[in-house]
Order: structure tokens, then sequence, then C-alpha cells
């Protein structure tokens, strides 16, 4: 009775989800490398926040949002991430199917969904998430109305998960360190218009196409909202990245490419959460961030006094102190609200901890001050250190008096010597940091920032990394040791150029203050400096649509004769290797949507093509070049006919004619009335295109009319047969 | 075997991750979990009872540290823990009863010692089933004696037991078995019927142009207030909307459908409403063995108030709400934090929660308790599905379905 009960359960969730499995990709990769140095040694899914690796909060989520089906897609440290999931409880649970998928040379989200298309291992509707991403939103909702779009309208590809945040007024970030994003939202239908994670904040403008304005009735632009990185695409969304094979980023490429590409006509929508909580850790910033929010319990129950998932029991004590069982504190040691200690960690006597993340197994010494600082599992950390707002990674060992200034990353087994003080911003790492201008590859992903090109060759085996440690510490321990103190292990990472200037922006310390007068004193300089910008030159802002206008025209052009070109080679390979006409339409139709132009331009072009295939045929005379013409039209008129559906198309075939003859195949010229009438006698143009044609042409210039003067009989011809029929 | 475990595990991930909620249909699933674990577990020859009782116990560790919140876990945890003892007493008993019968003739001191226990005890472990049935103060002074007698009736059944037929053991195997889980089929029977037994008893408490006011919502609450309905009994409900979840809209909402006349009032004008209301009806989370009740928060302030003006605050239970804990207990957790979003809008003060500026400590808490403790000197009654009950007697109401071994179910199985 039990058993069915569970059963009538599960169909009831299935019911819910229209009966499909419901499927997700998790990418255990974010083809980012702003976790640097610590995802050279362990990959970012797996760095733990508040003491669960961040891969349990997205699957532990996804399990209770009723996903049946995992896909894990594993590319930088997959071996890491495999072991790790083996180990872990994820494989065999009931009702929840988790798999991985390798790959070693993707670069990219884009490779990444390339390669699950390859699999056909999607076949409805899914999730697609960053295995880094925290959050407790229910996703039937969303699901639901993803749904019911998609049957009204098979275009509407994506739901992306939208929540609302402000950005600060004074840095132009959002809290979680990224960039201010603007998006324009229909507000009717919540369509996705606009969006724009790289605005230039500094001028504090963002430029709207015009078509967006006119093509929708109402639109709402806003900056305070967040977006999750929480998609639900339909299958067309693996496909689309597979045909568009230089789309590599989510947002950057994909979701910008079909809001800018009106021509398919694929929709993305939003949707909105509001009590729920998602958040995506992108830098350390957000780690930070998310960090508090999960001990603030925004993210319940994905909180550290729940056993969600795998993870130690702790209890939730007053002031938000979360403590687990085995804790040996002493008792002059002082925790301060909202610190988290792990099991195993003891804690020395006038300690003071506040803010912070402290992991388990930790040796914390006597009169260490710790604020605000996240601290992973084995690390020693003797008397007297002073850690303010920095990540300490697993087994690093701090000597006594040490000091890490706000914002100082170390990375793993980093040993920091006596009285050593880290300076602010700074990585330390047992990694050497690679040399930027070393390579190529590494030039192109820092352009690109879409990269962890450099990581399959340091990531490929753990022993092989061990070995590497091996040999460096050896090679280099007198030099390494000098850079972080007597008797420390590390390479200090000099920051990228122009990286001190950001590097406030993402780390997981505070903003400082002098930062912050520094930018509103800025601020406030430029809005005056734009403002009598504004008053000097008002008539800038009419130049401007105008050079726009050209600069589209010359595109428009560049892009007709490029169709051209295309469509004659399409038509050749057509007649050298028998393609049926129907392939040939079918061809000729996608280069117009992707060129985006009209079907006169494909008769026009087509037309062209026969008329270029006919006079590079082999001939001696005129007439033979006249036969090699009737021959051409014979065989592909229908071809021609499918895409004059009216009279305007056949005067545009006209007109090409005439430029042809003119410009380019100058052979053409004496022959025009020939080719003309044959053109009338198969049926291919109307005695009409060209009474009408001929109209056209009477007002034009004297040098316009050389060929109306030439078909002046056979237009007579026709004028008075037309007569006697009537 | 395996399906059971994976029958268990389900269910203790779904306690892991706060996916059932309301004690009720928590109790349920725990005992329908414990039936068919039970129902599956092979026991050994001899000593099944206690065989039996420690795989419990280990399944019912986990399923406590699953939700240490939920404390209807426990409780059920608990009652087939005693039910197995109490089946077990009674087998041997009977066993040793039938056993003495036959051999009379041979030691007649032994059969004098068992005879009166043997009775004492199907008595005990029959009144432990019949739970419908208030035990009175008469069957307390009764049992008193019997209950002494129980433990030597026990050690000297498990002697005798050595003595019998090795034939029978196989069937006393499936029978504790199928005694315990007629048992716990008993017990999911009245966990499904608690809200009509107590909604019967209904018209006894309301009187004809009564106001009552309630806190929040609750099923049983609103199964009482609707039988009284029923009876034709006209009176009137304020409902305090229970923030930050505002359940009590939902009951407002399907009160007033009912057709009673219903009201509804913030949280913060219990007070100055509480002196037109003739009483207080309210639903418990749980009910401590000191009469104390953790209820949803707000639910303290409710009782102050009806103290104030001497009010009777009257609180429904299901006996499966009853805790043989104290809340002072170091094992009870008396209370969850839940999300703060249910209290505030998050896009809203995202920019008081941004990090990155000022200190990079919060300076905006949000804290959202679910629960609030109150005291039993508040209470004045308790309706449960076997009557009413005053706070003072909770105890005694305890002993009749747990076992005093089984308050401490994590201790005893980690040591």
């Amino acid at each position: 009775m039990v058993a069915k009960k569970g059963g009538n359960r599960g169909e009831d969730a299935e019911d819910e989800l229209k009966r499909e499995p419901l499927q997700a990709i998790l990418l255990a990769d974010s083809f980012a490398t702003k976790f640097r140095p610590i995802t050279l040694e362990r990959p970012k899914v797996l760095l733990p926040l508040v003491n669960v690796p961040m891969i349990d909060y997205t699957l532990a989520w996804l399990e209770s949002a009723g996903v049946e089906e995992v896909f894990v897609f594993c590319c930088a440290h997959s071996k890491q991430v495999i072991d790790y999931l083996k180990n872990s409880k994820w494989f065999g649970q009931p009702n929840f199917a988790v798999s991985t998928i390798e790959s070693h040379d993707s670069i990219s989200a884009g490779d990444a969904l390339r390669l699950i298309y390859e699999r056909h291992v999607i076949n409805g509707d899914f999730i697609l998430v960053t295995g880094d991403t925290v959050s407790n939103m229910p996703l039937i909702q969303a699901l639901k109305e993803h749904k019911e779009r998609r049957r009204k309208d098979n275009n509407a590809v994506m739901t992306i998960v939208i929540k609302q945040s402000k950005p600060s007024s004074i840095t132009n970030q959002s809290r979680l360190g990224t960039e201010e994003l603007f998006m324009a939202i229909d507000p009717g239908t919540k369509q996705l218009l606009y969006y724009e994670d790289k605005a230039d904040d500094r001028k504090g403008t963002i430029s709207l196409d015009k078509g967006l304005l006119m093509d929708n009735a109402s639109i709402s632009l806003h900056n305070d909202k967040q977006d999750c990185y929480i998609d639900i695409c339909s299958p067309e969304v693996l496909s689309l990245f597979t045909d568009n094979f230089d789309y590599q980023h989510l947002r950057r490429h994909f979701v910008k490419g079909l809001l800018v590409d009106d021509i398919m006509g694929y929709k993305i929508f939003t949707h909105e959460i509001h009590a729920s909580y998602a958040a995506r850790i992108d830098n350390y910033r957000s780690y930070d961030t998310i960090s508090k929010d999960i001990i603030q319990r925004w993210t319940y129950p994905l909180v550290p006094d729940v056993q969600f998932f795998g993870n130690c029991a702790s209890k939730l004590e007053r002031r938000g102190m979360y403590r687990a069982s085995e804790v040996g504190l002493s008792r002059s040691a002082q925790i301060g609200p909202f610190t988290v200690i792990g099991n195993g960690t003891s804690i020395g006597s006038n300690t003071e901890i506040s803010d912070s993340v402290v992991g388990e197994d930790c040796v914390i010494g006597s009169n260490v001050s710790i604020e605000g600082c996240y601290i992973w599992n084995n690390v020693t950390i003797e008397n007297g250190c002073k850690l303010r707002h920095a990540i300490v990674c697993d087994g690093v060992i701090m000597k006594s008096g040490a000091v890490l200034e706000p914002g100082a990353v170390l990375s793993f087994k980093v040993v920091v010597g006596q009285q050593f003080i880290v300076p602010a911003y700074s990585k330390v790492s047992l990694l050497q940091q690679p040399v930027i201008k070393d390579s190529d590859e590494e030039l192109e992903y820092d352009d690109n920032s879409s990269g962890i090109i450099g990581i399959p060759s340091i990531s490929s085996t753990p022993e092989k990394l061990n070995d590497q440690f091996g040999t460096k510490l050896s090679d280099s321990q007198r030099r390494a040791g000098s850079e972080v103190g007597d008797g420390g292990v590390g390479f200090i990472w000099s920051l990228g150029e122009g990286g001190h200037e950001e590097e406030w922006r993402h780390s997981v310390a505070p903003i400082p203050a002098d930062k912050l007068i520094e930018i509103i004193r800025t601020a406030t300089d430029e809005l005056e400096i734009s403002n009598q910008d504004g008053n000097f030159l008002p008539p800038s802002g009419e130049l401007e649509p105008d050079s726009v206008d050209n600069d589209s025209d010359e595109d428009a052009r560049d892009d007709y004769s490029y169709f051209e070109k295309e469509v004659e080679a399409t038509f050749l390979r057509a007649v050298h290797e028998n393609v049926k006409e129907d392939h040939i339409i079918l061809e000729v139709n996608a280069l117009r949507l992707s060129y985006n132009l009209t079907s006169t331009d494909c008769a026009s072009a087509l037309f062209y093509s026969m008329m270029k295939l006919a006079s590079d045929t082999p001939h001696d005379t005129p007439g033979e070049l006249v036969k090699n013409v009737a021959t051409v039209i014979t065989k592909w008129k229908q071809l021609l006919k499918d895409y004059l559906s009216s009279i305007d198309e056949e005067i545009e075939v006209i007109l090409k004619f005439e430029e042809l003859c003119l410009e380019s195949t100058k052979e053409y010229t004496p022959l025009f009335v020939q080719v003309l009438h044959l053109l009338y006698d198969q049926d291919v143009i109307q005695e009409k295109a060209i009474l009408d044609w001929a109209s056209e042409k009477e007002e034009a210039e004297e040098s316009d009319k050389l060929f109306l003067k030439q078909a002046e009989k056979f237009i007579q011809w026709l004028n008075e047969a037309s007569e006697e029929e009537d | 075997m395996p399906e059971v475990n994976s029958l268990v595990n389900e269910f203790l991930i779904k306690l892991k991750k706060r996916k059932i909620e309301g004690s009720k249909a928590t109790a349920k699933l725990t005992a329908e979990v414990l039936r068919s674990f039970i129902s599956q577990k092979r026991l050994p020859h001899t000593n099944q009872a206690d065989a039996l009782i420690e795989a419990v116990k280990a399944v019912g560790e986990e399923l406590i540290d699953a939700n240490p919140v939920e404390l209807a876990v426990g409780n059920i945890v608990r009652r087939v823990l005693h039910i197995i003892r109490e089946e077990d007493l009674s087998l041997t008993t009977a066993a040793v009863g039938g056993l003495s019968l036959s051999a009379e003739s041979d030691n007649e001191d032994d059969v004098d010692q068992d005879d009166h226990p043997v009775l004492s005890a199907t008595a005990v472990a029959a009144a432990a089933r019949s739970t419908l049935r208030p035990p009175s103060l008469q069957t307390l002074l009764e049992d008193m004696p019997h209950s002494t007698a129980v433990p030597q009736t026990s050690s000297s059944g498990g002697d005798s037991e050595g003595k019998s037929k090795s034939a029978d053991k196989n069937l006393k195997t499936r029978k504790l078995k199928h005694n315990v889980i007629e048992a716990v089929n008993e017990l999911i029977q009245d966990i499904s019927t608690c809200h009509e037994l107590i909604a019967e008893q209904a018209v006894e408490h309301i009187h004809q142009n009564e106001v009552i006011l309630t806190l929040g919502s609750s099923r049983t609450v609103t199964e009482f207030l609707c039988a009284a309905k029923e009876k034709k009994r006209s009176f009137r409900v304020f409902v305090a909307e229970g923030a930050p979840r505002y359940q009590g809209h939902a009951l407002a909402k399907e009160l007033a459908a009912r057709g009673l006349q219903t009201t509804i009032i913030t949280d913060s004008a219990v007070f100055a409403m509480i002196s037109r209301v003739n009483m207080v009806i309210v639903g418990a989370h749980a009910v401590m063995a000191n009469g104390g009740v953790i209820a949803p928060v707000g639910m303290n302030m409710v009782a102050l108030a009806a103290q104030r003006h001497a009010v009777p605050f009257v609180v429904l239970a299901g006996v499966h709400k009853l805790c043989p804990l104290y809340p002072h207990n170091p094992e009870v957790l008396l209370n969850e934090l839940k999300s703060p979003s249910e209290l505030l809008d998050f896009g809203e003060f995202s920019d008081c929660l941004d990090f990155g500026c000022r200190s990079g400590s919060p300076l905006l808490h949000v804290v959202n308790p679910a629960f609030d403790y109150v005291p039993p000197n508040l209470v004045s009654l308790f309706i449960t599905d076997t009557g009413g009950h005053n706070p003072s007697y909770m105890y005694r109401l305890l002993a009749d379905y747990y076992s005093a071994d089984d308050l401490v179910v994590r201790r005893r199985s980690a040591s």
C-alpha cells in the first residue's frame, strides 16, 4: 500500500510536468578564469560554498525542483568532478538520474552544447544551468509558462529566469559583482527584447535600436534585474548552437544573437521570481555575497543546518552562528554573528571570528582575528594571525603573525611565512602564473574571456599536477619562499595589466571607502562634462542616425553582392551536379533569410547567374550566345518562375538584365531585344511586365533609354498584339 | 529489503529537504514507512522483539535526525517501539499462560506467580491499543499495582520462554510481526481519523452566539469549527491572519465558504479584540511532555492576551503531536528559521544587502522563526482525540503511549 502511494505521488508530479521526464544540463565548467589561481587545481564547481561544494547546491535544487535526469557536462578537471560525483550519493538516487558527459576540448558553453546535441540525449524541454548556481526556486510555474508559450508560438525557444536586484548607484555593478545589466522587456508578453551586460556605464547611456520602439507597443527597460543564469530551453536551442558554430557564450553570443536576428523569429522570454532565490557565482564578489545570503537563510532549505545533501549537521545558534557538533572552542574565543564553524575545527583562546566561514578540521591558534574570511578545510592558522576578507583554500598554513589584507586569495597548500603581510587583492598559489604573452592560445582566450584552454594540460591528472608541484617546489623553493615571507611556499601572482584598477570590483573584500569617494567624484565630474557636451553639441544626435543609415545602405549593397555570388555558386553547383530544383529553391531561400533580402532579389540574382552561365559557356558568335541563353532559360525557367510571383519581380528581372548589359557582360548589349523576346516566348516574363517597364523607362533620362529604343519595335508589336486581342 | 531501504531513503531525503509539511502528514508517512520496514524485516529466532526494537531504533534515529524540528517523526518512532514492546509482552505472557496451564501440576508456585500478571499485561496492551478510550482516573488506579509487576513478568517470562517448545517459536515470530503490524495499522488509522474524533467534541465546547478567535490555519481547527457549525451552532470566528505566511487568509476563505461568520484581523489586533472573544481555539505543532505547546509564531502573544482577559485558551492536537520530551531536553530543537523572503521582497531590499559597500558585514538582518513556545500555564485545555485534558495531565497521557525506555532514541543506539 505504501509503494502504491509512492507511485501515485510520482504520477502526480509527472502530471504537472506533462508526463515527460524533465531533463537538465548542468555545465560543470564556467569557461572563465575569474577564480584563478584556485581553479588551476580544482574545478570551480567543487569549491566549497559555506562548506558544501557548489555543485551540491545546484544538484540538490534540481532534484527538489522535480528534475528527473541531469547531464553533468565536465570539461576542466573532468576527472575530479566525476570522481566527486561517484563518491557522493548523487548516483543512484531514486527518481533522479545523474550522468556525466566528459569533454577535453570544449572551450565554451557553445562547444559544450554542440557536443551534447551530438549525443542526442535531450528529447524535450530542458533546464540549462551551470554548476555554480544556488537557487531554491520552484520550476513548475516557469515550466508551465514556457510550455504554454511554446504551444502558441513555436519560436519561443527559451525562458530565462530573472530576479529583481538593484545595482549600486555608485559603482554601477550589481551586488553580485557583475556589470550593470540592461534589459528591455515587453511588459505584456514578458518577451526579452534587448540584453546588454557590457554597457558603457561610464557614459551612462545605452543605445536601443529604433526598430525596437517601432515594433513594440510598450517596452519596459530595466537595470534592476539580475540574470540568474537559469534557462528553460526548448530542444531547438541545441540545434541553434550547432547551426551557428561561432556561438560561444550563452549570453553574449546566443541571447544577443537571437535578439538581433529577427529573420528566424526566435523569441526569448523572461520569468521573474520574487519569493525564491536564485543567483550564480561568477566572481569572488558573488562568492562572498551568496555565502552571506546562504547564512542569512535566503536560500532555505539549502542552509547549513539543514542536511540537504551529505553535509555535516550543524546547529544554528543565537545571532546566526552555525556550529557543527564537534568543534573545539576555547572558552575565551569570541565567535561573532553570521559565522559558520565546520566539524573538527579547534579554535584557540582570545581568537575573534566574525562574518566568516571556517571549514572542517582547521586548527586556529590563539589571538587570531578573522573577519569576513572564507577558510576552507584543513587550514592551519598559527597564533597572532590577522585575516580580513580573504579566501584561504585547503591545506594552507599561515605561520604566526602573518597578515592577510582584504581581498587576498591563498590557493591550495600555500605556506605564508612568519610576520609576512600578504598585500591586498593579491593571489598566492603554488603554481606559477602562466605567462600571458607566452602563447597565442592564451591571448585568444584573454580576449574573449571564455577559455580554459590552458587548463587541460595542467588538469589532465592530479598525479601529474603533484609531479609538477614536486619539481617546481624543488626548483624554485628558495625564490618562492622569498615571495611569501620566511619559510613560506608559493608565488604571488602579479595582477594583469589594468587588473589592479578593476580588482576591487570583484574581490571578496568590500569596496574601500576611498574608491567609492573617487568614483563619486569622477562620476559628478563626468556628469558636468557631459552636460556641457550636451549644450555645445546638440546636432550630434541628429548626425548620428544619418551616418548609421549610410552604413546600413552600404551594408545592404555589400550584402546583396555577397548574396548574388552565393546564389551564383549555388546555381552553378546545381547545373554541374544535377541538383533538383526543389533543393536549389530551398538553398536560395535559406540564403535569402540569412542575408535578409526579398524574393525579388532572389529572382534577379538567379537570372543573373543564368545569364552568366550562358555567357560563360563557350561561344563564337552572338548567335551562338543567344542559343546558349535559350537552352539555359528553357532548362531552368521553372526555377526562375518560382520567384516571379508578381509583375514587379519580372520588371526587376528586366532591369537587372539592363544593368547586366550595361556593366558586367557587354556581350549582351546588342542582343537585348532577342533575349527579351526569348524570355517572353518562354513565358518567363509576361507582356504586361515589359510594357510596364517600357512606360517606366519613358520618363527616364535619355542615356537610360538606350535599351528602350532597341526594344521599341518589340514593344510596339506587343502593344499592337494586345490591342488586337481587345 | 532493498525496496524498503529505498523507501526509507526516499522518505529521509524528503524529510531532509523539508518537502513534507505538517505534523499529520509526517506522522502518517513515518508510520507507513515503519510498517513496511517491519514487515520486510527478517527476524532471528530468539529475542526477536529486541532485534526488532534495535532495528526500528536505528531507522528511527536516522528519521529523527533528518528533520529534528518535526517532532511528529520522533513521536511515531517511539510509539511504534512502544507497540513492539507491548505486543511482545502480551505474547510472552500469553505463551507463559498457555504453558503454565498445561504444566499446572509441575510447579504450582510458578503458576501462582505468573497468573496474576498475565491478565494485567494483556489488559495493559489492550488498553494501549484501544487508544480511543480515555483512561480515567479509575483505570489509572487500577493499573498501578500491575505496572509495578510488569517488569517482573517480563523477566520471568523470558526465563520460561526457554522452556517453551521450539516449534512454537516459528509461529511466535510470525505472530509478533503480525500483531505489531496490526497495531501499527491501528495507529495509522488513529492518525487519519484524529480530525473527526476531535471535531466530534466541538459541540461540547462551542456554545450558541459565542465568539471564537484563532490564529493561522490548522486543519484540525477548521474541522472543529465546521463540525460545530453543522450541529446548528451559530457563532462568530475571528481569524488572525498569521504573518508571515498568512495562512489565516486561506482559513477565513474556507470558513466563509462553509457559511461561518468570519472576521479577519491582523495579528497585532489580537489584543484589542480579545475582550470580545469567548474562547481561543488554536492548533499546535507539537505538545511537549510538560504541557507546553510548540505552535506557529505569534501564538504566545495570543495566549498572553487571552490570559490577561481570562479567555480560555484551547489547543487542539491529535495524539500524534504529543511529544514525550520536555522542551528543555537538549535534543529538542524548538525552532526553525525559515527564509527571510517570506517577510520581505528580496529585490526591494537588495541594495541594503549589498555587501560590497561599507564594512562588508550585513547590516540588515531578517529573522523568520517558524514557531513559538507557549508555556503550559497559559493553556487552559487540550482537546485530543481521546477527549479534553488539562496541561498537567499530559504526562499521564504520555505514559499510555510511550514507554520510558524509548524516550531517548538517539543516545541508546549511539552508545
